[in-house]
């Protein structure tokens, strides 16, 4: 690794659909101009990495299962406005198609093509009760604060 | 023998543009092209410039119909 290599690391915490979609622009984007590209997700944002995009009462306790079955998955992420109950992603993923916008999935596989490293974030996915098994298979390590900023480190940091 | 790949990319927004662009330039080898075109403004500024960066060499830029232009990249 070059050491003027330029790095992007993203934090995503957010689960709004909007937020992630920002955050997956900036991190295909990055990726294709030949940026070495890092998504930390944390809290909300794990909602994006469950396998299961519906809702499934993920983890052990009820409380767990509850709170996984109410946040949802991939297809449950809320607009972080005027979501009108649910509603509004999936008229905003029709006007993207429409006015031939990359939609979320497709940015998320564009970030998959363009080799994007995925992590989660060890405490988010305790309190949340979501296990390595519940996420995604491309999510290449569940870490910690310091290897967080290990592997961010020299480059430009994103909270989202 | 080298290959030339095309590439319309007059109907992408930010970020697909480029990123449709490299994945295609991947698919390159060495002394192979890849057609790119391109509607101006933020495809034509940045697409180019971002191939070279990369490492390719950019061997053309022509217009090619109104405000669509014809980037012709080689590995």
């Amino acid at each position: 690794m070059s050491t003027n290599e330029k790095k992007l690391s993203l934090i995503a915490f957010s689960g709004d659909f909007d937020r992630l979609i920002a955050a997956f622009t900036l991190a295909s984007g990055a990726a294709a101009v030949g940026w070495k590209v890092n998504m930390f997700f944390t809290f909300w944002g794990l909602n994006a990495l469950k396998k299961s995009q519906g809702r499934v009462p993920l983890g052990k306790g009820l409380l767990d299962r509850v709170f996984n079955f109410l946040m949802g998955g991939l297809r449950n992420l809320p607009l972080s406005r005027l979501n009108f109950l649910g509603a509004s992603p999936s008229l905003m993923t029709g006007l993207m198609k429409k006015r031939n916008v990359a939609t979320l999935p497709e940015l998320i596989q564009a970030a998959r093509d363009l080799k994007v490293s995925f992590y989660a974030c060890e405490t988010a996915m305790v309190i949340l009760g979501v296990e390595k098994k519940d996420l995604v298979d491309d999510v290449k390590d569940v870490l910690g604060v310091a290897k967080f900023l290990e592997y961010s480190q020299g480059g430009e940091v994103l909270f989202i | 023998m080298s290959t030339v790949n095309k590439l319309d990319i007059t109907r992408e927004h930010c970020p697909m543009t480029f990123v449709k662009t490299r994945l295609e330039l991947e698919k390159l080898s060495q002394g192979d092209r890849l057609e790119v075109l391109l509607s101006e403004g933020e495809p034509l500024d940045n697409v180019p410039k971002s191939a070279e960066e990369l490492g390719y060499k950019v061997l053309s830029i022509e217009e090619n119909g109104p405000r669509r232009f014809k980037v012709v990249i080689e590995k």
